[in-house]
């Protein structure tokens, strides 16, 4: 119960942040809540024992942090305003309630935490990657193994979206940015 | 974008080299430990971010420029690539872990596991040389308010 009590505490403090990056009014706040989120994730898979994706998350956390405040923070942002759909949220509420009901009952079929089904299938490939990981590929480190050998595909189509999307920033934002940098030289 | 007060730059100066050493720590020793090219590419960017906060984009661009990063990140990108194509070539399959096949290094070591600490540093330099260009263009931006009331987004002027 040790680690699920944890989490939990996490969970809600992680639900708390949404709200409150959601709903409240004053831009920075907002970006500020994402980072406490952010935060709180990165140690939620720290109890999960899933360092890398720790290293990961409070890395990305920062930079996602940096370009937030730098891209939308202006002098001269108007803060969000609007009015209440009363509909809309009441149906948000049933939508995510049925949500929560079905997500309950599908949870309590599935095994206990801690013990994946996958463990218990002796065929599974995650078993073989467990096994058979630091003799094939010579990495200590399952997760670079499976990342960079046994699922590299993943990795090259990672690559290729991070790559697009400095394209795509590059080819939406440049124009009067560029110029001048070509002015310069 | 100029820079920021002469505390932020001298802590500056100080802590860059220790972050840019700590994200060729996680890289290179993706392998073993916790880490990999992705965390240790976000964290050399983190270290040229703080550079370009806090002395500003033109001295930051002298130190990478913005064409050096777009040179970065191609050759990291197809360095992953030669490395799948080698496997192709001599492990008859694309992405085959031809050096470890080869030439099994001692485990637990640094040289080891064949081809994966070379595709780390692959990712590593992609990342880092794209977050960081994306900063660049976004650090020039601005979303200011347009004299009809709508948002728009403006080229932040250098004599500020």
């Amino acid at each position: 119960m040790g680690i699920e009590l944890y989490l939990l505490i996490l969970l809600v403090f992680l639900i708390v942040g949404a709200i409150v990056a959601v709903e409240t009014k004053n831009l920075l706040s907002s970006v500020i809540a994402l980072g406490a989120i952010g935060f709180g994730l990165s140690i939620a898979f720290l109890f999960l024992r899933a360092p890398d994706l720790a290293i990961v998350q409070i890395a990305v956390e920062v930079v996602l942090l940096i370009f937030l405040i730098r891209a939308t923070i202006g002098r001269d942002v108007i803060p969000a305003k609007g009015h209440i759909h009363w509909a809309g949220l009441a149906i948000v509420c049933l939508l995510t309630a049925g949500f929560f009901s079905f997500g309950y009952f599908a949870f309590r079929s599935l095994n206990e935490f801690g013990s994946p089904i996958i463990a218990a299938v002796d065929a599974a490939p995650s078993n073989k990657y467990l096994a058979d990981g630091l003799k094939q590929t010579g990495s200590a480190n399952i997760v670079t193994s499976v990342l960079l050998d046994y699922r590299a595909y993943d990795t090259l189509g990672e690559a290729t979206v991070l790559f697009a999307a400095v394209l795509g920033a590059l080819a939406v934002l440049r124009g009067r940015a560029w110029s001048k940098r070509g002015k310069d030289k | 974008m100029k820079g920021m007060t002469v505390i932020v730059k001298t802590v500056t100066r100080w802590v860059k080299v220790f972050i840019f050493l700590y994200g060729i720590y996680i890289i290179i020793t993706g392998h073993l430990a916790p880490g990999g090219g992705f965390a240790g590419g976000v964290i050399i960017a983190c270290s040229y971010i703080l550079l370009t906060l806090a002395y500003g984009k033109d001295f930051a661009l002298r130190r990478l420029g913005s064409r050096a990063a777009h040179h970065l990140d191609s050759s990291g990108a197809l360095l992953f690539l030669v490395v799948a194509l080698f496997g192709l070539g001599s492990g008859g399959l694309f992405f085959a872990n031809f050096l470890q096949n080869r030439y099994p290094g001692a485990e637990f070591s640094l040289l080891s596991s064949g081809t994966i600490p070379i595709s780390n540093i692959a990712i590593g330099l992609k990342v880092a040389a794209s977050l960081f260009l994306i900063f660049v263009i976004l650090a020039v931006l601005r979303i200011v308010l347009a004299e009809d009331g709508s948002q728009k987004m403006i080229q932040e002027e250098e004599e500020e």
